[in-house]
């Protein structure tokens, strides 16, 4: 509070002293994995993200001065909460963007609201960052386990995938994931054959998935993440279970998971993103522009929420030549957000940021005309739908 | 869970043949440890992070060299086992006359330098490694479907450690290195040089983990932290068998196995601990291991 | 370990033992004045860190240089007195001090019946087995619905100590941790120089020798294991109302490892070692931080360079050149 007001008086004392240009200095932290699991999906490229977006925002034209730092949270809470700390009390910083890692998002969530700053998280799946835990300093951009369970649960129980057999990692996360998704599969008219949960991290998911396959099921439902989705993924091809005619759905994919399998292994995998770089010609124009920083590797939908969400929080401080936690906040809450990447959309009272989802499929080797060509579109998710309702999430910042 | 419990024998025996494949697994780095702390008597912390360098380095043959499975099964233990004779050479020979628990503890710092080094420059994702054509696919058995690759595997596996068995036990090497064992300084009045006896059979249990880490690369894939958390498993397996014999902790390496694989289709939440438990339960009945020599 | 051994002094009678009994009063009463003064100079929730880790080293060394036993499975009882102490606070909404109390207690309950175990073994099956057996608490801290899996307990209440004073600003919490870490390190000295610590540095050099005389070891090595494992938890647990987390990083076994680290580079069987193994490394970790991956193969290098050159460790060498224990 203290170091907030503090700063509030230089920003002002800054404002007379400028005159007509007002200056605003603003510090962004990009909090995120840059060594691990994460570093790929996250990492470097949310860095060069976030200064895209205030490059493209022409900030300094408008006065506004940004500096834009980054560390490696090495998807610890404990690691990530003592950097966040040591930003927001000795380093002036106003904002921590990205943090991918859902543990550690949770930690940022009540240190930033403790010391009232702003937290936009992309990377985080953890859906109670706006629900049971939402916090009046976050924002939630990119996705989150509820939508992602409901693209891809909704999507397969319409396309006729209507039995589901679950292969959970067994600790909290993996529990929420298989909990939303059978609550989507069954509210969408599909059944639940069984479920079975794996030692996390695993390796040999072979037994389980022998399993999955004498249920009879027709989907297969990973509700784990990272090198447990990728090992399942790859076993589940090894012993000829998508051959067989079962299909896998992946709850938490990310494209460069997809990368890292080859389309061999993963074609026919059927996943939920917000957003792919070969969408439209905005996002083809800027995946170009990024590819060429980032030494040829496509954006992924984390990378494009920093972009985003960085873009966002720039307008609200211009608008208001001033940031002030509690302001920013309000005025990115009340001005519907419009952006190349993610089109039209607006940020909830609870800090949900809602956008279009769309439901991909992985191509086959040969429809795939060369690196990172590798989605086909099967539905879109229109924003209404995509996210959790506001008055189910449980958040005590709608009741009010 | 229920309906698992009236499992169909069929579907047991399939999961009985996964656990013999992982088993397998379990019995080349017991046999590699055993053998080491045998004639070193030191556990080889290291061994998780040789097995990891045996996959990786059956990654770089194909993608750096063009150099395809089959030799990687040759080369990388080779290659690997050379690595770990330098080990041996540098660290581990001048810390013969200390306490053992120096060794453990410099195997320990080794393994942590090898596994960051690996981690900085290919990541954690893991990197992709295909299965040999000759191998690929699988066959019906009735029971179920089993990939040719896992079946080589549980074959190669039980030729190598029988192999060892043998050597060990019944060639004239093998009894210099029992002896050796037993009283270095009478072997060596024998005219036989202990020193660099030691520093092969080093070498020897380095280049068996490498193996291991050949014949994972296809399945799993191929991760700096493959061998991190595999090696306290292995640990265990050593602890229960006793380091008394080599048979020995070939025979707890896959049977222990199969008790994992039973764990996953009867109580799957505990697949990752029973190893744990049973480790447990042999040191109260049986402190010793189950096959080891007076402790 | 043998080489621990040559370098202390046994009995307590002579004079040398008398003038270093001065020595190690002065030490301490120069440690409680800079603990006093050093908030002043530097970022309290890093002392506070630095003392938790230093109260941990100084429980694990007890039972390794003292005790001549390694554990390799001490971040077992660091983790689950802080999950328990996180819990009560949090949950169960009790004040720090009884938090405290529980996470501490939870440990030497588990230090009992890891330790009844682990001592039918000795040298490096023994360290296994204490590895082997704290895995087992990590897969339970994984998968237990109340620690949170990979999210652990986050936001404990930092509360009210005695329900009087708040702790909510760091440098009041940091005075308690101070106190905590001192009266912890105090009790492991008195422990080391009694009846019993004698003894034990008996068993260390020599079992059979101990045997022979009488002693029922198995039972000195159970209370030290014990003992061991509660001032491990009385860290931990102070570490989560620090941090107001207990994370999976408390009882993974790296920080079993880091633990080891400590109290070689600091000077194994030494009284002051394991405080300043314990800042080197914490320091370091802080400030390389941004590097990442590369932390560990720096730490995996200090552990290299340690067995290979300099065994005795930091404080290990200044006591050889001063001619006194430290």
């Amino acid at each position: 509070m203290k170091t907030g007001r503090m700063l509030l008086a230089t920003a002002l004392v800054a404002l007379f002293a400028g005159g007509a240009q007002a200056q605003v200095s603003v510090k962004l932290g990009v909090l995120n994995d840059r060594s691990g699991l994460y570093a790929d999906l996250s990492g470097e490229g949310s860095v060069i993200a976030a200064r895209m977006a205030a490059e493209d925002f022409k900030a300094k034209e408008k006065g506004i001065n940004v500096e834009i730092i980054s560390a490696d949270h090495q998807n610890k809470p404990d690691i990530g909460s003592n950097i966040a700390r040591q930003w927001y009390d000795q380093d002036g910083v106003d904002v921590i963007l990205d943090v991918p890692t859902s543990s550690v998002a949770l930690a940022i969530n009540q240190i930033t609201r403790e010391k009232n700053k702003i937290f936009i998280n992309s990377g985080a799946a953890a859906s109670d960052l706006t629900g049971k835990q939402c916090s009046p300093n976050t924002i939630h951009w990119t996705y989150d386990t509820w939508a992602l369970a409901n693209g891809t649960g909704s999507a397969m129980v319409k396309t006729g995938g209507d039995t589901w057999f679950f292969l959970t990692a067994d600790y909290a996360f993996g529990h929420a994931l298989e909990r939303d998704t059978i609550a989507v599969v069954e509210k969408s008219g599909g059944k639940v054959l069984g479920t079975v949960r794996h030692p996390f991290p695993g390796s040999d998911f072979s037994s389980f998935l022998l399993q999955a396959q004498s249920s009879g099921a027709k989907v297969i439902g990973l509700a784990n993440a990272g090198g447990d989705t990728i090992n399942s993924i790859k076993q589940a091809a090894e012993f000829g279970i998508t051959q067989a005619g079962q299909n896998l759905a992946g709850l938490l994919v990310f494209i460069t998971d997809v990368n890292a399998l080859g389309l061999q292994t993963a074609q026919g995998l059927v996943l939920t993103e917000s957003f792919y770089w070969d969408l439209n010609d905005e996002t083809r124009a800027f995946a170009k522009r990024f590819a060429e920083k980032s030494g040829g590797k496509m954006p992924t939908m984390v990378q494009a929420g920093v972009y985003a969400g960085t873009l966002h929080y720039l307008k609200a401080v211009e608008a208001l030549k001033d940031k002030d936690s509690a302001k920013v906040m309000a005025k990115m809450k009340e001005t519907p957000t419009e952006d190349p990447l993610f089109g039209k959309g607006e940020v909830r009272a609870d800090g949900r940021k809602i956008h279009d989802m769309y439901l991909f499929e992985v191509k086959k080797p040969e429809e795939s005309k060369g690196p990172w060509d590798f989605y086909k579109l099967v539905a879109t998710i229109p924003a209404a739908e995509a996210f959790r309702p506001l008055d189910q999430g449980e958040c005590p910042l709608v009741k009010g | 869970m229920f309906e698992l419990l009236g499992i169909p024998p069929q579907a047991l025996f399939g999961q009985l043949l996964l656990g013999l494949i992982n088993g397998s697994f379990y019995a080349i780095l017991s046999l590699g440890l055993a053998i080491i702390f045998g004639l070193l008597n030191i556990i080889n912390f290291t061994h998780g992070a040789q097995y990891m360098m045996g996959a990786f380095v059956a990654w770089m043959l194909l993608n750096y060299a063009g150099i395809g499975y089959w030799w990687a099964l040759l080369l990388a233990p080779v290659i690997v086992g050379a690595t770990g004779i330098v080990i041996d050479r540098l660290f581990l020979a001048r810390l013969r006359d200390l306490d053992h628990l120096y060794g453990l503890l410099l195997t320990f710092g080794l393994a942590l330098i090898i596994q960051g080094l690996f981690r900085n420059q290919y990541g954690v994702s893991g990197l992709p490694y295909s299965i040999p054509p000759e191998l690929a696919g699988g066959r019906n058995l009735g029971f179920m479907f089993l990939p040719n690759y896992r079946g080589w595997v549980v074959i190669a596996s039980l030729a190598v450690c029988l192999a060892t068995w043998f050597v060990i036990e019944k060639t004239r090497l093998g009894a210099y290195l029992r002896a050796a064992t037993e009283n270095p300084t009478l072997v060596q009045a024998f005219g036989i040089n202990v020193p660099r006896l030691i520093t092969l059979t080093y070498g020897f249990g380095v280049g068996l983990a490498a193996l291991a880490g050949v014949l994972a690369a296809p399945i799993y894939s191929v991760n700096p932290n493959m061998g991190a958390d595999l090696i306290i498993v292995v640990f265990a397996v050593v602890v229960i068998g006793g380091m008394g014999s080599i048979l020995g902790s070939i025979v707890t390496g896959f049977g222990l196995g199969l008790i994992e694989g039973l764990t996953k289709v009867f109580y799957p939440e505990a697949a990752a601990t029973v190893i744990f438990v049973v480790m447990v339960v042999v040191l109260l009945v049986k402190p010793a291991g189950l096959f080891g020599r007076t402790a | 370990m043998a080489s621990v051994s040559e370098r202390m002094a046994t009995a307590p009678t002579t004079r040398a033992a008398v003038e270093a009994a001065n020595l190690h009063r002065a030490i301490f009463i120069a440690i409680a004045v800079f603990l006093a003064g050093a908030p002043f100079l530097l970022y309290p929730v890093f002392l506070m860190k630095v003392l938790c880790f230093a109260l941990f080293a100084c429980a694990f060394n007890l039972l390794l240089g003292y005790g001549g036993l390694l554990s390799f499975g001490h971040a077992a009882y660091l983790g689950t007195a802080s999950y328990i102490c996180a819990h009560t606070a949090k949950v169960w909404g009790m004040p720090p001090e009884l938090a405290i109390l529980f996470g501490t207690a939870a440990a030497a309950a588990l230090g009992f019946v890891f330790g009844s175990l682990a001592i039918r073994r000795q040298g490096i099956y023994f360290a296994m087995i204490t590895l082997a057996l704290a895995q087992m608490v990590f897969f339970f801290s994984l998968q237990a619905p109340f620690t949170g899996g990979e999210d652990g307990i986050q936001a404990v209440p930092r509360g009210r100590l005695f329900g009087l004073i708040d702790l909510s600003r760091d440098t009041t919490l940091y005075y308690l941790v101070a106190v905590i870490f001192l009266a912890g390190v105090l009790f492991i000295y008195r422990v080391i120089h009694s009846p019993f610590g004698q003894v034990l540095k008996a068993i260390r050099d020599n079992e059979p020798r101990a045997i022979s005389l009488g002693y029922a070891t198995n039972r000195y090595k159970l209370v030290v294991f014990t003992l061991s494992a509660t001032l491990a938890g009385l860290a931990g647990a102070t570490k989560a109302i620090v941090f107001q987390l207990a994370s999976l990083t408390d009882v993974h076994w790296t920080m079993s490892g880091e633990v080891v680290l400590m109290t070689l580079v600091g000077g194994m069987g030494t009284v002051f070692g394991p405080m300043v193994g314990a800042a080197v490394i914490v320091t370091m970790q802080n400030y390389l931080a941004h590097l990442g991956a590369w932390v560990t193969v720096i730490q995996g290098i200090i552990f290299v360079i340690c067995v290979m050159l300099f065994r005795e460790g930091i404080i290990g060498v200044i006591a050889k050149k001063l001619k006194r224990p430290l």
